[in-house]
C-alpha cells in the first residue's frame, strides 16, 4: 500500500507560502509569514534600553524572544492565554535558532525584542515563527549574516516527508523534525526530534530539509525587496 | 574571474552573494567569506569602484562622534542633565560644556533646562560601550523653544538634507519656516502653523520616497505646482 498524503501534495513539496514585509507600523521592523493554515507575525523592537539592569551584557547586545500562540489559535481546544511550558521553550529555541547569525556587538548593554504571534496554527508553527522572526530583524536593520529559513521534516508511514501538516502529524507513529538551517552555508542552528526513525531515514529527512528552506529562503528576500518595489 | 551578481543602487538583503573573486573589498554592510562578499544588513548596493558597500534603508539610530542631534531633557542630575537621543543609549550633559555663562555651585539647574525640554547638541564623544558626552558650547547649539518636533527614519536623514543642504533650502525656501535637523530622526520646524503643516507634509514625502532617485527635481515640480 502506498503512503498518499491527505492533501494531495508530493513528498517534498511546501503548503503554500505567503510572506510580507513590513505590516506593523509601529515597530522597528516586522513581517507576517503563513505557511498551509499556519500564521505568523513578527515584530521586533530596539535595539533599546535594557532593565532590569543585570541583564544587561556589555560586551554585545541581547536577544529576547517570545512565541505565543493566540487562545483561539489551535483546532478548537482551549489554550490558557499567556505562557506555558511549552512556549517558553520555544521561546528558548527560537533565540538560539536566530542567534547565530545576528551580530549585536555594535549594540553592547542594549536590547532586541522579538515578539512572534499566531492567531492561526496548524503544526510546523515554531518553524513559521523563525521565518518570520529573522525577516522581521532583516527589516529592522539589524546586522545579519543571514536570513534563518526552518521547516519541519518527518517520517510517516515509512516515507519521509517535508512540511507536516496538523492531520499528518497526528498519524500514528509519526516522527515530526523541526529543523532550521543558515542557508547561506547550510549549518544547522535548530534540529528537534519527536518521534522515532531509522538513522538513514533521519538523514534523508534533514537532506530534504535543506532543499525546502532554500526554497523558503527565496520568499523571504522577496518578501523584503517587495517592500522597496518601485 | 571577479563577478560581479548586483546592479548599483539595487536593493540587496542579508545572505544575498554580492560578489565572487578576490578583486572587489568589501565595506559598511558586507562581510568577505573566503571568495564571495556577501550582504549583511537590509539596504541599496553601492558600487563605487571595486568597493562594495550597502547604504541602509531601515534600522535606529547609532550615536556617532560629531552628530548634531536633538536630543529631550529626561533627567536633571548634581553637575549635569540626561538626554534621550533617540537611539538606544541616554547621553550626558555636563554643566561645564552646557553654556559659557558662570553656573554657581549647587544652583538649580532646571533654570537652564528642565525635564521635557528640546535641545540641539553635538556628540563630543562616544565610548565603546556607548556612553555618550554631549557639548552645546558651538554657535547655534540651544534649547528649542516653539514651534513644533517630528520624527523621521534617521536613515533618511541624508535624503533630507539632500547635497550641501539642497533639500532643507528648498523647503525653508518654500514655506519660510525655519528647520533644524538633527541626524538622529528628529526635526524642529518653527514658522506659522499653516506653513510647519505643509514642511512636514513635504518631509514626510521625501521620507516615502527616499530610495527613488531624482527626488530633490520631483520635489521641485512637487512644490511649485501645489502652488498654483
Amino acid at each position: 500500500m502506498t503512503f498518499k498524503r491527505p492533501d494531495n501534495r508530493k513528498f517534498d513539496e511546501l503548503r503554500k507560502i505567503e510572506a510580507k514585509a513590513g505590516v506593523i507600523k509601529r515597530a522597528d521592523g516586522s513581517a507576517y509569514f503563513k505557511i498551509g493554515d499556519t500564521i505568523a507575525y513578527a515584530a521586533v523592537y530596539g535595539p533599546r534600553d535594557l532593565y532590569p539592569k543585570f541583564l544587561q551584557d556589555p560586551g554585545q547586545g541581547t536577544l529576547r524572544c517570545s512565541y505565543n500562540m493566540m487562545p483561539f489559535s489551535g483546532s478548537g481546544e482551549r489554550v490558557r492565554p499567556g505562557g506555558s511550558r511549552r512556549s517558553k521553550e520555544i521561546s528558548m529555541v527560537t533565540k538560539n535558532a536566530l542567534l547565530p547569525v545576528l551580530d549585536l556587538r555594535e549594540f553592547p548593554n542594549a536590547v532586541v525584542d522579538v515578539f512572534i504571534e499566531f492567531p492561526q496554527t496548524d503544526a510546523g508553527s515554531r518553524c513559521a515563527g523563525i521565518c518570520a522572526a529573522s525577516i522581521a530583524l532583516a527589516d529592522a536593520g539589524i546586522v545579519m549574516k543571514d536570513l534563518v529559513s526552518a521547516v519541519a521534516v518527518g517520517y510517516v508511514k515509512g516515507n519521509v516527508i517535508v512540511d507536516l501538516s496538523k492531520e499528518e502529524e497526528d498519524i500514528e507513529d509519526a516522527a515530526d523534525i523541526p529543523m532550521a538551517i543558515i542557508p547561506y552555508n547550510e549549518k544547522i542552528s535548530l534540529l528537534q526530534m519527536d518521534g522515532i526513525l531509522p538513522k538513514a531515514e533521519l538523514k534523508k529527512a534533514i537532506e530534504m530539509g535543506k532543499h525546502a528552506c532554500k526554497k523558503i529562503n527565496e520568499i523571504q528576500k522577496k518578501a523584503l525587496k517587495d517592500k522597496y518595489k518601485i | 574571474m571577479s563577478k560581479l551578481l548586483v546592479k548599483d543602487k539595487e536593493v540587496v538583503v542579508p545572505g544575498e552573494i554580492l560578489a565572487e573573486g578576490m578583486d572587489y573589498l568589501p565595506s559598511y554592510g558586507t562581510y568577505r567569506d573566503s571568495e564571495k562578499i556577501i550582504c549583511q544588513r537590509l539596504g541599496v548596493a553601492n558600487i563605487d569602484g571595486n568597493v562594495l558597500k550597502i547604504v541602509p534603508l531601515t534600522g535606529k539610530y547609532v550615536p556617532r562622534r560629531d552628530d548634531v542631534i536633538i536630543g529631550k531633557i529626561i533627567d536633571v542630575s548634581f553637575s549635569g542633565w540626561r538626554v534621550d537621543t533617540n537611539s538606544a543609549y541616554p547621553a550626558m550633559l555636563n554643566v561645564k560644556d552646557a553654556t559659557s555663562s558662570f553656573i554657581a555651585k549647587g544652583a538649580d539647574l532646571t533654570r537652564f533646562f528642565n525635564l521635557g525640554d528640546y535641545i540641539t547638541t553635538r556628540i563630543i564623544n562616544v565610548t565603546s560601550q556607548k556612553l555618550l558626552d554631549l557639548t552645546m558650547k558651538e554657535p547655534g547649539l540651544r534649547k528649542i523653544e516653539g514651534g513644533r518636533i517630528i520624527k523621521v527614519d534617521p536613515n533618511k536623514v541624508p535624503r533630507i538634507i539632500g547635497k550641501q543642504g539642497s533639500m532643507v533650502n528648498m523647503i525653508k525656501d518654500s514655506t519660510g519656516c525655519n528647520i533644524t535637523v538633527g541626524q538622529n530622526g528628529l526635526i524642529w520646524l518653527n514658522g506659522k502653523p499653516k506653513n510647519e503643516i505643509m514642511a512636514y507634509e513635504l518631509i514626510k514625502k521625501i521620507e516615502n520616497e527616499a530610495h527613488i532617485s531624482g527626488l530633490t527635481d520631483k520635489i521641485k515640480n512637487y512644490i511649485e505646482n501645489g502652488k498654483k
